[in-house]
């Protein structure tokens, strides 16, 4: 498939994958109090499903992630963006392991969202799409699991934002979950995400293409204010070392300054770069909405009565937290916070911190640590349901 | 918990160690522990003792370690470890929310022994204790005759780079014990070859000739 062409919203019917019609009988319920439904969700698998359905693994992406884990991406023809992760023999083994990929409701990947047709007025939902949360994607990947006959996901696990539905999977439908891997990621967003995810949504609304959010039927595209939305996230997801050591102050196919504000430097090339590569596979409204939802999370708050041990209170799901020492975003006393909560609660938990100097962006990158502490985890865990008498999840089973 | 002696550095200690394969006061440990109960193990190393528990006893095994790359190779086998400090973290656990808290070779190494028993009696409802007896007779005879500290086989710490600052003897800890109001239901010694004896908690001989005592300890 060839990358969509600017100004159009990537034709989403036509992505590699499967779509499904999910809330047909009975809406989904958002938060906001809007019904939503019936709506397509579009999910990528990887592996087999075995017969006792007991070796699934959901995998819930981050904000500008999506269904396409590994493998060529159809939009971007990059990797898939955790193809370190999943695949034969990786830590997320696909010859074990039934490991789906779903694009969460307000994506722009197929699955509802502002870039697709609200069959209300006919046009693109653009903001009549509802605010949702992070509750509201769970509760939608749960309509998904049911539809594929799934009793108990083996594991629900993701990074940053895919963390934080890791973590609300478990507390929601603790029943339906056996492990929950919740990576880089945090109970609540902190004071000074929110404060970044404003300035990124504040980039894009000043941008005139954005149109008030209609820039989709006045055929604009603010990619100049999704640009430097991503630019801005783009330095929160590395480290001030990797940075440094990535680019240091040196300049860019230049050996003085142009005393303008051309790219001078090499790292403000990189950050330009990532920027326009940002806006061909992404839509701003998505940015908006999903950022929002990210704000609105607050686990203990939500489901604990404002004590996050409360909402853990009698879990049966095995957890295993992983920090990075360099991740300035989700730092790793957010994890400890958590594991405290789960130690309250008398949670099966594992706790580990890695090594990196990489920053946020640590939990995408192939860390052979990283990687071998999480298929062991998988591995005690399948075990523990041997011996507990369930068939073990493996591919034939 | 830094640094525990001999706790997890030996040769030949291997995680798929079959049953009578862990070291000699691990195993005793291990057989404190009643199968299918649910225990903690307080600086587990790189978890020896908990894959013992987990795979032989059928318990279920959690583990707190202070050193990550400890807490990292425990996890990569599949066992239930996080990553903290006994003496700052045992306070979030809830009350006895575990048959039996493990401390094993770890006592030395705390800044506040007396407040980490008292949490691990809140925690457990039994506590298991395991550590160097400095009143074994080899220590005696050492520091008798050479007037220099005991430097333990098991570590090669000189008194002053030691991370084991809370050193005792049989004796010492049964004081404790006593004035803090803990029962001491069983008492072991284990001798320089491994050989394991019940002993009395009050023998100046088990004082004398115990390497290394296992405490099993309970609240009445």
């Amino acid at each position: 498939m060839s990358a969509p062409t600017k100004p159009q919203t990537p034709n989403t019917a036509e992505l590699p994958g499967y779509r499904v019609e999910l809330g047909v009988d009975e809406p989904l319920h958002l938060d906001c109090g809007v019904p939503l439904g019936p709506f397509t969700m579009a999910y990528q698998t990887y592996g087999r499903l075995n017969e006792a359905k007991s070796n699934a693994i959901l995998v819930c992406h981050a904000l500008t992630g999506d269904q396409f884990l590994a493998g060529d991406h159809p939009v971007t023809g990059k990797k898939g963006w955790w193809d370190v992760m999943v695949g034969p023999g990786k830590a997320l083994d696909t010859d074990r392991y039934f490991v789906i990929g779903c694009n969460l409701i307000g994506g722009c990947m197929g699955t509802v969202g502002p870039t697709e047709i609200n069959p209300a007025k006919d046009r693109p939902y653009a903001l009549d799409f509802p605010v949702i949360t992070i509750g509201d994607m769970v509760k939608a990947q749960k309509l998904l699991i049911d539809h594929l006959g799934i009793g108990r996901l083996f594991c629900v696990i993701g990074g940053s934002m895919g963390g934080m539905q890791a973590l609300d999977w478990a507390v929601r439908y603790p029943e339906r979950v056996f492990t929950a891997v919740p990576i880089a990621t945090a109970a609540r967003t902190s004071t000074q995400n929110i404060a970044f995810h404003e300035v990124g949504r504040q980039a894009i609304m000043a941008d005139p293409d954005w149109c008030g959010g209609n820039y989709l039927i006045e055929g604009k595209r603010p990619h100049r204010g999704l640009a430097v939305a991503r630019m801005g996230a783009h330095i929160t997801y590395l480290s001030e070392t990797a940075l440094h050591r990535r680019f240091g102050r040196n300049l860019q196919d230049r050996k003085n300054f142009t005393y303008g504000f051309e790219a001078d430097f090499q790292v403000e090339s990189y950050l330009r770069h990532q920027g326009v590569a940002f806006v061909d596979r992404f839509d701003a409204n998505t940015y908006l909405i999903i950022t929002r939802a990210m704000d609105y999370f607050d686990l203990a708050e939500e489901h604990g009565g404002g004590v996050l041990a409360e909402a853990f209170q009698g879990t049966e799901v095995r957890f295993c937290l992983i920090s990075f020492t360099s991740d300035w975003m989700f730092p790793t006393a957010e994890s400890r916070g958590l594991v405290h909560a789960l130690n309250a609660a008398a949670a099966n938990v594992s706790f580990v911190e890695i090594e990196s100097d990489q920053g946020h962006d640590s939990f995408l990158l192939d860390i052979p640590e990283y990687h071998k502490i999480l298929s062991g985890f998988l591995a005690g865990a399948a075990d523990h349901l041997v011996r507990c008498g369930t068939k073990a999840p493996s591919a034939d089973g | 918990m830094d640094d525990t002696p001999g706790r997890d550095g030996r040769p030949g200690q291997a995680a798929s160690a079959a049953p009578g394969e862990i070291r000699a006061d691990l195993r005793l440990v291990a057989d404190l522990v009643a199968p299918g109960t649910r225990a903690l193990d307080v600086g587990c190393g790189d978890g020896t003792l908990l894959h013992y528990l987990n795979q032989f006893k059928g318990v279920d095994g959690r583990g707190l370690e202070i050193r990550q790359e400890r807490v990292n190779a425990s996890v990569s086998r599949g066992l239930s470890v996080v990553q903290g400090n006994a003496e700052t973290d045992l306070r979030n656990y809830p009350s006895q929310a575990f048959d039996y808290v493990i401390l094993s070779q770890t006592l030395q190494a705390i800044h506040d022994p007396r407040g980490v028993l008292e949490e691990l009696l809140r925690i457990g409802k039994h506590a298991i204790v395991s550590f160097t007896n400095f009143g074994y007779w080899r220590f005696r005879l050492h520091l008798a005759c050479s007037g220099r500290m005991p430097v333990t086989d098991s570590k090669d710490h000189e008194w002053f780079d030691t991370p084991n600052i809370h050193l005792c003897t049989i004796r010492d800890f049964v004081t404790l014990c006593d004035a803090l109001g803990i029962t001491v239901e069983r008492c072991f010694s284990v001798r320089r070859g491994g050989q394991t004896r019940r002993v009395r908690p009050s023998s100046a001989l088990a004082n004398l000739i115990g390497e290394q005592a296992v405490f099993l300890l309970g609240r009445e």
